[in-house]
């Protein structure tokens, strides 16, 4: 079902969401954000786009397979997991680096475990929403 | 390795053997070797953290340097150490039978992903300190579980997933409740310093209704009665690999809660709750077997027998001595190998005769009589015949309720044992000793998943296997026993894993 | 306050379970997410409703100040949404494979997993 205002919207908003979402993340540690709910946020954009242009179409933009991006996702959260024991600490410990990052501010393994969040709950959503879409 | 490490790995190795699996997806041979090294890793980590448990003392670590009781613990006494290796060795069993059950369609779609973030969630649960982390890693083993029994999507598998996802859902949920009621009555999630501060609690009515919502949320997943009409309408519907390892870990997963939560928590009244658990215990003895009596399929006469067996373990907890517990932690050590074992061997007479029903089967010991005493082996042990585990296991249960005066529980045990040996000498009877049907029945799934491998040696190897871990625990009862009462002085007396958790850091 | 926000979870709880029990399998789809939402508020509800501040001390002060929000309830809420979440997708997926491949939604028609055969003697 094509919508002319809902495709030149989604068109317009994608990006816009996208950049939203990894601004969520980002802010994550010490504000309202974070990992879950920045995923849920880029989920949504490609929702948006699915239901505007297809699913077909939607799953092009996306460009990587949504289980891809699920695996990977919990690949960086458990390397996150990981630096602790590897650096003689338990599991989980946070390890920072000294020095802040331009954008991102102060970074280490809680914001990278954050990303691997990010990651899952894309390729989890898309997963899900995609076959939907597709029958 | 450290054991702080130790104490996690069980958990974090299946997890990212999953990963491994996830992202070899495309190879149905990769994803099977990551699969078998994966479980293996687990099994040695598994038996490393009980030698240096049973050596050393509980061991308790916090993820992330958080002390208790703010930091989530993974704790491993022996009870814990125990169940690991247990898990870890179904996990194994089940990633050897796996091909020979297993479709490729259904390999590729997921299966081995799934099948080892089953083993982590049973692993974290079995290991973890934290109670709301028992409850993510209840979550995590339940989500995997609900995909792995709807796999294969005929009305079957339709029909046992909407009855396992309502209940088990509804156990979660009363879990959840109990815990946040737990928590505003305590302000902590810990178990060991639940433990202390639950002792220290004047409000003896809440507390005891909380004890109550935990044994009603945990007796749901161990299959307690009345709460276990999900377990025989679910069971005997997934590819029999899949029904294996939930007949061999899920329930049991139910009782180490029920055991944790009931031992270390909730001890101020135990005349009502764990005389509540008792009384329990067995009905779920009697209305298990009796249900068993009345089937003719295979799977769903074992199905009932779970549900059965459940209730000698709740027998030893509800009794509540030294005694009793080591004889549930030594049920549990006999039931969760001859349980699997017992659901291999059906699903190995499902390949060679495409059928589960008693009437359509026959014949099997003059074909295969290897699988026959593979047959036999878990059968005798689950009926409590000497010199076979599930002797000792019963001996020890028996003791310990005439020890406690409880005559009716202990009459009920006994009947129940020999009805159950009714039900394995029925199966051997109508599958294995009297002459097939004719016309005999088609091997090999008449309208199964295609795609199976045709070499049954994997699928004969586990039973071997695990029949022969029977035969061994049964011989060698005294260290294994021993062991069991360690762990059960443990549950008594759970000082020890208070200061491991608290004290020591 | 503390009352009606009980009320309002113990409503929850019997909508959910009086949903679970009819005989539409998605009206019990709807009832096991009344639930996990009743649940969420529960333990939401146990973190004392106070009008609290983060719980941060604040730089060069050495305590907090009181009132302070609990963050365990918060955590354990937020952690709860998202298993639920996950949760109600699979039921989801699975009325819809149901709806598909079996036309019925009724349960009474699901029944045969329970039911001893009549075929067999």
């Amino acid at each position: 079902m094509f919508s002319l205002i809902l495709a030149a919207t989604a068109r317009a908003l994608l990006p816009l969401i996208l950049l939203f979402s990894l601004f969520l993340l980002i802010r994550g540690h010490n504000e309202p954000g974070g990992g879950f709910v920045g995923g849920l946020a880029a989920a949504s954009a490609f929702a948006l786009h699915a239901l505007a242009h297809g699913a077909p179409e939607a799953r092009r933009i996306v460009r990587v397979d949504p289980r891809r991006l699920t695996a990977t996702g919990l690949l960086v959260a458990l390397a996150a997991a990981l630096a602790g024991p590897l650096t003689g600490g338990p599991l989980f410990a946070a390890r920072w680096l000294d020095a802040p990052l331009p954008v991102l501010g102060k970074v280490g393994t809680p914001i990278l475990f954050d990303a691997g969040v990010y990651l899952v709950v894309i390729g989890i959503v898309l997963t899900i929403l995609f076959p939907l879409l597709e029958d | 390795m450290s054991p702080d490490l130790l104490v996690v790995a069980p958990f974090v190795v299946p997890l990212g053997a999953a990963v491994l699996a996830l992202g070899t997806s495309r190879s149905v041979a990769a994803q099977r070797a990551v699969s078998l090294a994966g479980t293996a890793v687990t099994l040695v980590c598994a038996g490393l953290l009980l030698a240096e448990v049973s050596y050393r003392g509980v061991i308790a670590t916090s993820i992330g340097g958080w002390p208790a009781p703010f930091g989530i613990a993974f704790v491993a006494d022996l009870l814990a150490a125990i169940m690991a290796v247990l898990g870890a060795i179904v996990g194994l069993a089940i990633a050897v039978y796996s091909p020979a059950s297993v479709g490729h369609q259904q390999e590729r779609f997921g299966y081995h992903p799934l099948l080892l973030v089953l083993v982590a969630g049973v692993e974290g649960a079995f290991l973890t300190g934290d109670l709301f982390n028992l409850y993510v890693c209840f979550e995590i083993l339940l989500m995997a579980s609900f995909v792995l029994l709807a796999l294969g999507g005929q009305r079957a598998q339709l029909e046992g997933s909407i009855k396992y996802v309502t209940l088990n859902l509804l156990s979660s949920i009363l879990f959840l409740t109990g815990t946040g009621l737990l928590y505003g009555l305590t302000g902590s999630l810990n178990m060991a310093d639940l433990a202390v501060r639950v002792a220290a609690l004047d409000a003896r009515g809440p507390v005891t209704a909380v004890a109550v919502i935990f044994a009603v949320a945990f007796g749901i997943k161990a299959g307690a009665f009345p709460l276990f009409f999900w377990l025989p309408a679910s069971y005997h519907t997934p590819p029999p690999a899949v029904a294996a390892l939930f007949a061999g870990l899920l329930t049991k997963v139910g009782v180490y809660a029920l055991l944790r939560v009931f031992t270390l928590i909730f001890v101020g009244d135990p005349g009502f709750t764990h005389g509540l658990i008792l009384w329990a215990a067995v009905l779920t003895m009697i209305s298990g077997v009796l249900g068993a009596a009345a089937q003719h399929d295979v799977r769903r006469i074992l199905s009932f027998h779970i549900v059965s067996q459940i209730g000698y373990m709740l027998m030893g907890l509800g009794l509540f001595t030294r005694l009793a517990l080591a004889g549930t932690v030594f049920y549990l050590v006999h039931h969760i190998v001859v349980k699997t074992n017992l659901f291999l061997v059906a699903g190995i007479m499902r390949r060679l005769r495409g059928t589960e029903e008693l009437a359509d089967l026959g014949g099997l010991y003059r074909e295969r009589p290897w699988l026959a005493i593979g047959f036999l082996v878990p059968a005798l042990s689950l009926a409590g015949i000497p010199p076979l585990s599930g002797f000792w296991a019963k001996l020890l249960l028996v003791k310990a309720g005439l020890d406690s005066r409880e005559y009716v529980v202990v009459a009920a045990a006994l009947a129940v044992g020999l009805l159950t040996l009714f039900s394995m000498t029925k199966i051997w009877a109508e599958a294995f000793w009297k002459a097939p049907p004719d016309p005999p029945a088609a091997s090999d799934g008449r309208g199964e998943a295609t795609g199976l491998d045709s070499n049954l040696a994997p699928a004969f190897a586990t039973v071997a296997g695990l029949a022969l871990v029977t035969v061994w625990i049964g011989l060698g009862a005294g260290p294994i026993l021993e062991l069991c009462s360690r762990a059960a002085t443990q549950l008594v007396d759970p000082s020890v894993y208070i200061t491991a958790v608290l004290g020591g850091h | 306050m503390d009352t009606w926000l009980g009320l309002a979870v113990g409503a929850l709880y019997a909508c959910g379970i009086y949903l679970l029990m009819r005989r539409s399998l998605v009206k019990l789809v709807v009832g096991l997410a009344l639930l996990g939402h009743a649940a969420n508020l529960l333990i939401f509800a146990v973190g004392r409703l106070t009008p609290g501040v983060p719980p941060i001390v604040a730089p060069g002060a050495t305590a907090l100040i009181e009132p302070v929000a609990d963050p365990v309830p918060q955590a354990l809420v937020l952690t709860a949404i998202v298993i639920g979440f996950g949760v109600q997708a699979f039921a989801l997926v699975l009325l819809r494979r149901t709806w598909t491949r079996l036309a019925t939604e009724d349960l009474d028609g699901l029944q045969s997993t329970d039911r001893l055969d009549e075929g067999h003697p």
